[in-house]
């Protein structure tokens, strides 16, 4: 399921319309997994406030969206800009891969919340495709 | 048995409640045969599904959406007992129609981002968080039968 020149381009097209609300777009999402899927709070058990809206969720929702904003426009080379993102995942934070695709899920989630129209199955699908191979570079170094 | 919390089933009446049925599963379904295009297998009968455009026209894969709303309808009037609820469709998805039941989730993440783009804001975490759980409850029941 690798990314076709059509995905990269629907990929391009989409996050050039939303990043300017991308500060909102990361820290709702990172807010959304913790809500939504509680296991992923262990790996955040060193904040002092994992509440929607609080000051290291917001943070660490800027954080995640740069990076994503970073790939969008090194896409071509996914595996290579997201080196050592990966080594920081693998042998510093020790995420589980799984965790990658939750995320990506409430990602999806907050972009239909906030673009509805733009939003359309198509762009869902691209910006599926290209959230997992995100993932996948950045499990690269893992094993 | 699975513990409701009032915020829960409220908020999960409410979303069914608002939603269009036959709007929605038309959205949510189709999206699912769009985004995750594997899952076209289990529709071999429903006619042209060869690109987005021709699934989003079809009137089978309409009609097969409200008909998957109106099942989950039935959940959302009994919360208690849903895995007695879907016993039988449970079987009839493991037995007749072998459907992998990992593709239940693949529909309910479609399901869950027509209702955000349908909720918008009011779609907040919480509520996103009692939608997830009422959907894992549901695919968990579908997943019973099968051996």
């Amino acid at each position: 399921m690798s990314l076709s020149a059509k995905d990269k381009e629907t990929v391009k097209a989409f996050w050039a319309k939303v990043s300017g609300r991308a500060g909102d777009i990361g820290s709702d999402a990172v807010a959304r997994m913790l809500t939504v899927y509680p296991q992923t709070k262990t790996y955040f058990s060193h904040w002092k406030d994992l509440s929607p809206g609080s000051a290291p969720v917001r943070k660490h929702g800027g954080i995640v969206v740069a990076s994503i904003t970073d790939a969008v426009n090194k896409i071509d080379d996914l595996a290579g800009s997201l080196l050592t993102l990966s080594e920081l995942h693998a042998f510093t934070l020790r995420v589980d891969p799984a965790n990658f695709k939750i995320l990506a899920q409430n990602i999806l989630v907050v972009l239909a919340t906030m673009f509805p129209v733009d939003f359309t199955p198509e762009v869902h699908m691209a910006l599926d495709k290209f959230l997992a191979a995100l993932a996948r570079a950045l499990s690269e170094k893992y094993r | 048995m699975v513990v409701w919390t009032d915020f829960e089933r409220t908020t999960i009446r409410d979303i069914f409640s608002k939603i269009d049925y036959a709007v929605v599963g038309q959205a949510a379904f189709s999206r699912c045969l769009i985004v995750y295009p594997w899952t076209q297998r289990y529709f071999g009968g429903f006619g042209n599904l060869y690109n987005a455009a021709a699934i989003t026209s079809n009137p089978k894969v309409a009609s097969h959406g409200k008909v998957i709303m109106e099942a989950l309808e039935k959940a959302v009037k009994d919360m208690d007992n849903i895995k007695a609820t879907y016993a039988e469709l449970s079987a009839l998805h493991s037995e007749k129609l072998q459907v992998d039941p990992d593709n239940f989730m693949l529909l309910g993440d479609c399901l869950t981002i027509v209702v955000a783009s349908q909720l918008g804001k009011a779609f907040t975490a919480e509520v996103h968080a009692a939608f997830q759980k009422f959907l894992a409850v549901v695919v968990s029941s579908l997943r019973k039968q099968y051996y």
